[in-house]
This record gives structure tokens, C-alpha cells and sequence, in this order.
């Protein structure tokens, strides 16, 4: 009996299987992709997170976490960037349904709640510099800096990213090229509220736990 | 062999990463439920947070033992924001981004456990006093 009979043999009502089918659509490329390239950065975020918790304890007799952080503040920046989160989430419904103008709402929700957390913690590292507890000073707190900062960089460039995209919508549209981008950016905030909850949970409350 | 009695639409490819699931309901997905889903998460995540918060605070509990409630509940949070913000699922059409999930989680596992423990056991090793071990780093 030869393959192509068995072939014959198999029920055809079923829709066939994505490798009988060819390439997938452009639109699961290109964010799988992103998904594939977001995981690698998370891995990148994970060596970071064992620097610290490698070097949390060799403080050279400078400040320990404890004595540093804020937890008022550490609260106010993860309320933020969570509802920044959920906005966003909003924005990619808002995508989906064709309308313009709450997607600029929720954009506009989406990158203020995402500056606010910037500007918090861009005030706890200038108040944190200002009284010598800079990345120079101790193993603990320049892996704190590296870690956290980089974690601000990300959101640095989400923000940019997301100016970008509003002004490509309005001077191009919903194209699809504009929307895989737009799903990509949806990606790559949620990515980063996962990596502030480990931040807050290790860096943060781990930190001021005896 | 092509089979054209099939439109190309219903080709079970997997789902995008982020996108909800258009197959499940056959339809049913309205904006309505999308922001049900969204705020479900939201409320999810709320908790957890406030339950990290006081975890971190609280004398209730044993301290040596804050650190891995605070792990739970970060993995935990975690985990709400993979469902309800990424979407998710252990779906069949899933099973490409689960994968790929799994595998990065391999090597994340692998990084910090790892770096943990050879630290800890090169420190155990060295037997020297934190105080000491503090005067060395700064030379």
C-alpha cells in the first residue's frame, strides 16, 4: 500500500495541519519572533537577577537595601506600571475593533502611567545617588543599578516605541504592517511588567526583609 | 496533494503569541470579553501584589520563610500575567509560544539556580567571615 493511499484513506472534512499548508501567516511570524526574541531577553534578565542575588550581601560596609529603598515609592511604581499593562491591553482590544480614537486613549493612558513609573524611578536613583550610594560604591549597588536600570532602559524604548507607533497610525493607518508592529509593542510592555514583578518581589522586598 | 475544499482560513495553524483565542467560541470573541478577560487579570495581579506587600511586612510570619512566600507569590503573579495579558493557554494552538516558554524557562532556572549555588559553595569554601569577605571586596 503506498503513502499516497493511505493519504487517500484519511478523513479530509478536518482542516489540514499547519505543515500540509505552507508558511503560516506574516502576522505569526513576526510575533512569534518577537516572542522567540522577548525570551532571550528575559534570559538575559534572569543572569542580572542572579548577579544580585550573588551580591546582595557585599554592601562594603555601605548602605544595605534595606536602609535604601522605599517602599511607598516601590508600591506607587508597581501600581503604575500595571495599569499601564492593562491599558495597553485595552489598546490592543481597541486595535482589534477598528477605533482610532480610543486607541489613542489608551495609548496616551498607556505611555503617561509608563513616564510616571519612569520619573519614580529616575527620583529614587538621583536621591539614592545624591547621598553616595551610586553603582560605584558597593558590589551590591551596582548590581542593583545594573539590574533596575536596565529594566528602566526597556521601558525608555517602550515609551519611544509607542510615540512611534501612534504617529505611524495616524499617518498611515491600521495597514497590517502597522498592526504586527502594534502587536509586537503589546509584547514586548507585558514582558516588561513580568520582569518588574520579579524586580519588586527579589530587589525590592526580599530587600528589606531581615 | 492539495486539498481545496478546505478554505485557507480554517488551517490550524498556531496562535500568534498575545493574540486570544478566535477558535474556542466559535465567534464568541467580542471587545466585551477581551476587557472581562483583561480586568479578571488586573484584579489577579492587584492581590497578588498586596499580598507580596504584606508578606514583606508583616511579624505574623516566620521570617526565614518570607523569601520563598514572596517567591510563590511572584511566580504566582507571574503566571496571571501569562494567561490574562498574554494569552497563554495550554491550547493545541498554543503550543509553539508554550514551548518556547518552557524552554526559556529552562535556561533561566539553569542561570539563577546555578550561579546560586556554585557562589554559595565557592563562599562555603573560602570559609572566611562576611567581615572579612567585605574587606577583601573593596581591595
Amino acid at each position: 500500500m503506498s503513502i499516497a493511499a493511505i493519504y487517500d484513506d484519511l478523513p479530509h472534512d478536518i482542516a489540514p495541519d499547519a505543515s500540509e499548508a505552507g508558511p503560516a501567516p506574516k502576522r505569526i511570524v513576526v510575533t512569534y519572533g518577537f516572542w522567540i526574541f522577548l525570551l532571550s531577553d528575559i534570559v538575559m534578565f534572569s543572569a542580572f537577577f542572579a548577579a544580585y542575588a550573588v551580591l546582595r550581601h557585599e554592601t562594603a560596609d555601605g548602605p544595605t537595601g534595606a536602609e535604601l529603598f522605599n517602599q511607598a515609592s516601590v508600591a506607587l511604581e508597581t501600581i503604575c506600571l500595571l495599569f499601564s499593562s492593562y491599558t495597553c491591553g485595552l489598546m490592543s482590544l481597541a486595535i482589534g475593533s477598528r477605533r482610532r480614537t480610543l486607541t489613542y486613549l489608551a495609548a496616551a493612558i498607556t505611555f503617561a502611567l509608563g513616564a510616571a513609573f519612569l520619573a519614580l524611578e529616575i527620583r529614587e536613583f538621583a536621591n539614592m545617588i545624591a547621598i553616595g550610594a551610586g553603582p560605584q560604591h558597593s558590589a551590591f549597588l551596582s548590581a542593583f543599578f545594573a539590574l533596575v536600570g536596565c529594566h528602566g532602559v526597556h521601558v525608555t524604548m517602550g515609551l519611544i516605541w509607542l510615540a512611534i507607533m501612534m504617529v505611524q497610525i495616524a499617518t498611515k493607518g491600521f495597514r497590517a504592517v502597522v498592526e504586527r508592529r502594534l502587536a509586537c509593542f503589546t509584547l514586548f510592555w507585558h514582558a516588561l511588567d513580568i520582569i518588574w514583578v520579579g524586580i519588586f518581589s527579589v530587589v525590592y522586598l526580599m530587600g528589606v526583609v531581615p | 496533494m492539495t486539498d481545496t475544499s478546505v478554505p485557507p482560513m480554517t488551517t490550524r495553524y498556531d496562535r500568534a503569541p498575545g493574540e486570544k483565542s478566535s477558535f474556542t467560541e466559535a465567534g464568541a470573541e467580542t471587545p466585551r470579553s477581551g476587557i472581562i478577560v483583561y480586568t479578571i487579570g488586573l484584579l489577579l495581579a492587584l492581590i497578588l501584589t498586596a499580598i507580596s506587600f504584606w508578606v514583606a511586612n508583616t511579624s505574623l510570619i516566620w521570617p526565614p520563610g518570607i523569601w520563598l512566600g514572596l517567591a510563590v507569590l511572584a511566580i504566582a503573579q507571574m503566571g496571571v500575567h501569562l494567561v490574562f495579558f498574554l494569552h497563554i493557554t495550554t491550547g493545541p494552538d498554543n503550543t509553539n509560544n508554550v514551548l518556547a516558554l518552557a524552554f526559556g524557562m529552562l535556561i533561566i532556572t539553569l542561570i539563577v539556580a546555578g550561579s546560586l549555588w556554585i557562589m554559595a559553595d565557592l563562599n562555603a569554601n573560602m570559609m572566611m567571615s562576611p567581615e572579612l569577605m567585605n574587606l577583601q571586596m573593596q581591595h
